[in-house]
Order: structure tokens, then sequence, then C-alpha cells
């Protein structure tokens, strides 16, 4: 047997640091979904009735996806049936008493984001960093929100900015992602529970990264949670979102909602860190996280820009794109998606142009170890009247070991012949030779498999913040642990 | 400091090395030299490590100990450095970065403090100007995009930078025209030391007018056919390897 597998094997043994769970109350609903349980949901966060009666327009809808053909099957990915009726949609830790200020938060769940390096006093570590804490189905601590008030920056959970903002959040609300947009998407606006909400007024950059961490805690729980960042004219926010869960022996569903709309001149920067439980090394347990994710570059000049590192998760099923509305508006896409073990991943983006002289990038790279498989799959779409549009694709896969794979489908329908569009594709292999090479060098295995596959992904680590880019290359190390020799 | 004793290796079921018998002394320079297909290569990679190579019978011991026993990073920890001959790229690895983490892997094993940027910096420059390397050199990834003689100059400016107790050139003169040539034995001269011993495997005598050897050693179909001082290269370079296995066909006395 070849010391690439050898070392593969070693480091996917490695445990996943993130995965226990923290003892805490809490308030959930039966499990199943019915029209009482979106009722309930709703009667719990106290919402207004618009709110109630998109959640149940987007019920009935779902109920009648769900009769018809249900989830889509398109994807490279193989699963067992979701029973939906089994999962609890939402599932909130029960608060001691009433929370005005941060200490106020149940200690259990401050001690969680502390071992999750997510301190939420505002003092610590990340100084130019403010969070927005979800636990399980609700927000429990946003920090920095006096400062971010004063320039007028709205950075709060979704459930208050619903109750505080209801004219925002009914103007954009489903304006990127209808809810009908599609199967999970539909789930998602039917029973979605909170998430971050935050709005930059015009001519505003915001001084600090926004960030949201996503903590599953409670078992057989679904994780709902609906993220909507408005930028207006001339406006700058660069935002990034973080997620782990225990490590649980049945998968867990996770079906998000992101939509970002960018008006004349602005640009939102928004980065992932997925860390998802990925399931054991047989492939037992794990998060199905299936997402999707949106931007409409609305404004002219405006630019919205998706990096994400995809490292967890037992299924990885998303395709943030970008809508190029506006004339000269810019989208692009970076990504890096780790599989090992059994993990499966199927993302990409979809970039839409429509405006005059849109432009936009992607940059795919795709590591497989173990029994991994990992699949691009893009559209990049040039309409009719989108005159003068150009598009850039870079689409690189590096397999590590002999037992996973890598898949690529990159669709691209042109309907206006003044479009450029250039694609470029790779596949690699981590070689003994490189291996050997590092090696003689005085590097561990484990280390010369990071340094390689950290060396592969530097095009879409560079486009990180600066402090999350540090961790997402030990992120990379940690997935990795295991992997070759 | 190196002492190889009747090294039977194979790779599949094919044996290439044939029963080496080899003493390195600190402060030598040692040439070893062979037609191709000889085994010249897979004992270099032998002593690095490789572990494509299997070794059926014989022993190796590096400053005492049992060199075929340590993974291929602790032989490096140890002072053990191999100038590969077809030195492989890392994409998107940078230059500074790899050796940094090279050098500082190789100190935290021998209990030193690791150096931080400021520190390495300087160290590295100094071995630049010895190498006449080029700055921007630095700054690419680790091979990428290298000729194949920036590739073995890069080599001979790490071995600089790491400063081993054993080096094992592998074929760096091959596809170096005369000035690289000339810099390259530069940079190995300047690492000669009474404490340090060098390993030179080359095809050609060229690069031994330049990196003078104490010992010349004749690798033919895997055993060491002849030994001898400087001038055996000389000979070599004259008369041919055929000339040399002919002798050797025709005296089977000849064993060391």
């Amino acid at each position: 047997m070849s010391t690439d597998t050898n070392t593969i094997e070693v480091l996917a043994n490695r445990e996943y640091q993130y995965g226990f769970v923290t003892a805490i109350e809490a308030d959930s609903v039966p499990r199943g979904l019915n029209e009482d349980i979106i009722r309930l949901i709703s009667a719990k966060k106290n919402e207004p009735e618009w709110m109630l009666n998109w959640r149940l327009k987007s019920y009935r809808h779902w109920a009648g996806l769900q009769e018809s053909e249900a989830e889509p099957k398109w994807a490279n990915i193989r699963y067992g049936p979701i029973d939906y009726e089994k999962i609890v949609y939402y599932s909130a830790p029960k608060p001691k008493a009433k929370l005005n200020s941060l200490e106020e938060i149940d200690p259990e769940i401050l001690a969680t984001f502390e071992k999750l390096g997510i301190p939420l006093t505002e003092q610590k570590r990340f100084a130019g960093v403010a969070v927005d804490a979800v636990f399980d189905s609700v927000s429990v601590a946003t920090t920095f929100k006096e400062k971010l008030a004063e320039l007028g920056i709205i950075f709060c959970s979704f459930s208050e900015a619903v109750k505080k903002h209801p004219e925002l959040v009914q103007k954009y609300l489903g304006s990127v992602v209808p809810y009908t947009d599609n199967f999970f998407a539909t789930l998602n606006s039917a029973v979605f529970s909170d998430g971050s909400f935050c709005y930059v007024p015009k001519g505003v950059r915001c001084p600090m990264e926004l960030s949201t961490y996503f903590r599953i805690n409670a078992a057989d729980t679904g994780q709902f949670e609906r993220t909507l960042i408005i930028a207006e004219e001339g406006s700058y926010v660069s935002y990034l979102e973080g997620c782990t869960a225990p490590m649980r022996d049945k998968n867990q569903l996770h079906a998000a909602v992101v939509e970002l709309v960018a008006l004349d001149d602005a640009q939102i920067k928004y980065s992932t860190i997925q860390n998802w439980y990925p399931g054991d090394k047989d492939g037992k347990g794990g998060i199905y996280n299936f997402v999707t994710k949106r931007g409409k570059a609305l404004g002219r000049n405006s630019k919205i820009s998706w990096t994400q590192v995809e490292t967890g998760a037992a299924i990885t099923w998303k395709y943030p794109g970008v809508i190029l509305q506006g004339d000269n508006s810019v989208g692009e896409f970076y990504s890096v998606a780790l599989t090992n073990n059994y993990q499966q991943a199927d993302t990409g983006t979809k970039m839409i142009h429509i405006g005059q002289n849109t432009r936009s990038t992607i940059v795919s790279k795709g590591i497989s170890a173990g029994h991994g498989q990992n699949t691009y799959r893009g559209l990049v779409k040039i309409n009719k009247g989108a005159r003068g549009a150009r598009n850039y694709t870079q689409c690189d896969s590096l397999l590590i070991g002999d037992k996973c794979g890598a898949h690529t489908f990159p669709y691209i329908e042109v309907k206006n012949a003044t479009a450029r569009m250039e694609h470029e594709a790779s596949t690699s292999k981590v070689g003994e030779d490189q291996i050997f090479y590092l090696k003689q060098r005085a590097l561990s295995a484990e280390d010369a498999v990071s340094m390689i596959v950290n060396g592969f992904c530097k095009k879409v680590f560079k486009e990180l913040p600066m402090e999350f880019a540090v961790e997402a290359q030990k992120l990379l190390s940690i997935s990795l642990e295991g992997s070759v020799g | 400091m190196l002492d190889i004793k009747n090294l039977h290796v194979q790779v599949g079921d094919r044996e290439i090395l044939k029963g080496i018998d080899l003493q390195v002394n600190a402060g030598e320079v040692h040439a070893v030299m062979g037609p191709n297909g000889s085994g010249k290569s897979t004992l270099a990679l032998v002593l690095a490590g490789r572990e494509t190579y299997e070794v059926i019978s014989g022993e190796v011991t590096y400053d005492g100990n049992n060199l075929l026993e340590m993974v291929p990073e602790e032989r490096a920890c140890r002072g053990v450095f191999l100038a590969f001959q077809y030195p492989v790229e890392i994409p998107g690895v940078g230059n500074t970065y790899f050796l940094k983490a090279a050098l500082n892997a190789i100190r935290k094993y021998r209990g030193l403090q690791e150096l931080d940027a400021m520190e390495f910096l300087p160290l590295v420059r100094e071995k630049m100007k010895l190498l006449e390397i080029d700055d921007q050199l630095l700054n690419r990834a680790v091979n990428e995009g290298f000729s194949g003689g920036e590739k073995k100059r890069n080599e001979i400016f790490q071995m600089a930078v790491l400063e081993p107790r054993l080096a094992i050139l592998d074929e760096t003169d091959s596809g170096l025209d005369i000035d690289a040539l000339k810099i390259v034995a530069k940079g190995v001269n300047a690492l000669r030391s009474p404490q340090r011993a060098i390993i030179v495997v080359t095809h050609y005598q060229r690069l031994l007018n330049y990196i003078v050897p104490d010992y010349v050693h004749v690798l033919v179909d895997g055993r060491i056919v002849k030994s001898g001082g400087k001038e055996l290269a000389l000979a070599l370079e004259d008369q041919g390897y055929a000339r040399v296995e002919a002798e050797i066909q025709s005296t089977t006395t000849a064993h060391f």
C-alpha cells in the first residue's frame, strides 16, 4: 500500500474537536411539520401577522413540492431518505431570565462559545469583529451593537429585525431567493427560526468585520437560519460566518438561506468557514448542509464577493451565486471544498449576467481525500441583453489517495455574442514525490500534506479577512489529519 | 560518520544495489560515478529514506545509529540532506515560507529556538548572495515554473541554508551550463568543513573539476567496482566506463 494512503488514514482518524454537547434546558416544539407547528414557531417568536402569513404561504408550497418531486435529485450526492416528520424544527435554550445584556446570557452558552474560540465578551480577542451568536434556533447575543448603531449600521438577529425594522425586512425578504426557489429554500422560508440581519446605510463603510457564529447543539433538531444583508448606495461591508455542531450518530439537517442586496456602488464581501460535524470515519452521522445563498448586485458598479471554505458536513449542497443586474456590476466566487472520509460535496456557483459590462470570477479548489466525493457544479449565464459580459472560471481538483473522487459540471449559457468567457480546469494528485521531497526537508508527513494543500488553496485564502485566513489554514490541516504519507 | 555495509536494495523484483560497502568520514568529499542505470541515484535515495526502495540486507549507520530505521524526516533533522536530481514543484507554497518551515523543523528537533522572519531573513540573504539567487526566485512558489538550472541551484541554496552534516548531491550537474555549474560548485565548496561530509553522485567528471573530491568510487551494476583518489575520475573521463567494466570482468579478484 502506498504511504500516501497510509497517512491519509492516520489523518482522517483525527477527532473533530468541536463535537461536545452543552447540557442546557431547551424549549422545543414537537417533532414534525404542519401548519400548527409553523403557527407555534411564529407565536413563540411573537411575530407580526405578515411574517406568519409568509411562512404559511411557504409551507403550503413546500407541502406541494413534498408530494410531487420532493428534494432535487440532480446533485451528485447520495443519502438515505430524510424523514421530515422526525425533525424538531425549533429548539431554543430556555432563558433563565429575560436577556438585556451579555451578562445575562446563560453561562453555559457563554462557556460554549468560549470553548469554540468565539468569546462573546466584547473586549476579547477579535477586537475588530462584531459577532452575532446563534445557538440552535435562536440568536443568543450580538456584540458591538451600540458602536455600529452610531454609524447607522443595523446588525442584529433576524427576529429582532422583524420586530424593529419590518419595512426593511418586508422590502427585501425573498427578493433574492424567493420562497418558491427550491425545496430546501422553501422549507427554510416556512420554518426559519433566526439568523442575522445587517443593514449598512448610504455611504457608510462598516469599520469592522461582521460575523455570525452558528452552533447546533440539540439532538434531532434542524437548523434553519436566514441571513439578510442590505448594502445601500456606496456602502461596504465584510461579513463572515462560522459553524460547528456536536458529534452525533444521526444526521442532522441544516437548510439555510442567505440573501444579499447591493445597491449602486455598494460592495458586500461574504466569507464562510463551514465546519459542521462531518460524520465519523465510517461516514456515520454528520450534518446535511443544504444551503441556498444568493446575492443580487442590483445597483450600478456594485460588487458581491463570496468566499467559502467548506471542510465540514457529511453532505454539502450549496451554490452561492450572484445576479449581476446593475451595469458594470461584479460577482466573485472563491471556494475551497474539502471532503475526507465519506464526506460528499456538490458545490459551486451561479453567475447570472443581466446588466451591461458585468464581470464575474470563479475560482474553485476541490480537495478529496479518503473516500470523499467532491463535485464542482457551476452555471455562468449571459442573458441576451448583457452586452460586454466577461467571466473567468478556474476550477482545480486535488486528489489525496486513490479512493476519493473529483467531478466537474460546468454549465455555460451564452445568449449575447459580445461575451468573453474563459474556463480553466485541472486535476492533480498529491504526489508521493512531493511528500517525500518535503519530508527530506525535515517536515512531517502531516505538515507536508497540509503545506501542499494550503499552497493549492492559496488563491482562495488570500481573499479571506486576515484573522480568518489563519483559522482556515489550521482548519484545513485538522480536517486532513490522517490523509497522506 | 556514514558506514554502509553490504547493502542490497531492490525495487519490485529487481535488485539494484548488490552489496555496497562505503565509509565516509567527516570532512571528506566522495564522488560516486557510474554509467546510467548503475544504481547511483538509488543509493542517494535509499540514504535519504525513499520508501519505494526496499533494503533486502546490509546495514547503514550514521553517527553510530541505524540510519535505515529512521523515517526520512528524522534523517533530515539529523543532518542528512539530498539535493534531488529532479526537484518537484509545490505550487502555491512560497520558497521562503517553505525554507523557513524546513529550517525551523530541524532547529526544533535539535532543541534550538525557532527563528522568526526577522532572524531568518538575514541568513537567507547571505546565502542568496553566495549562490547568486535572485530576490524574485525567493518569492515564487517552490520550483514552480523554474528552469532546470534554477531548480538545481535552488537545491544547493536550500542546502546552504539548512547546513546539513551529510550532503548528498544527486546529479546536480546535469542540466547546468558552465556558469551555473561554477556557482553551484562555489556553494558546495563553501559548505566544506571538517565537521561535514559530502557525497557527489555524478555521471560526468566535469563537476569534479570544481568540487575536487577526496575519493572517487565507480559504481557499475549495483556494485562499487573501483575506488581511488581524484585522478580516477580523470582516467574515467579519458577511457569511459566501458573500459572499467571490461577490466572488472577480466580480474575477478578486484574486490575491496
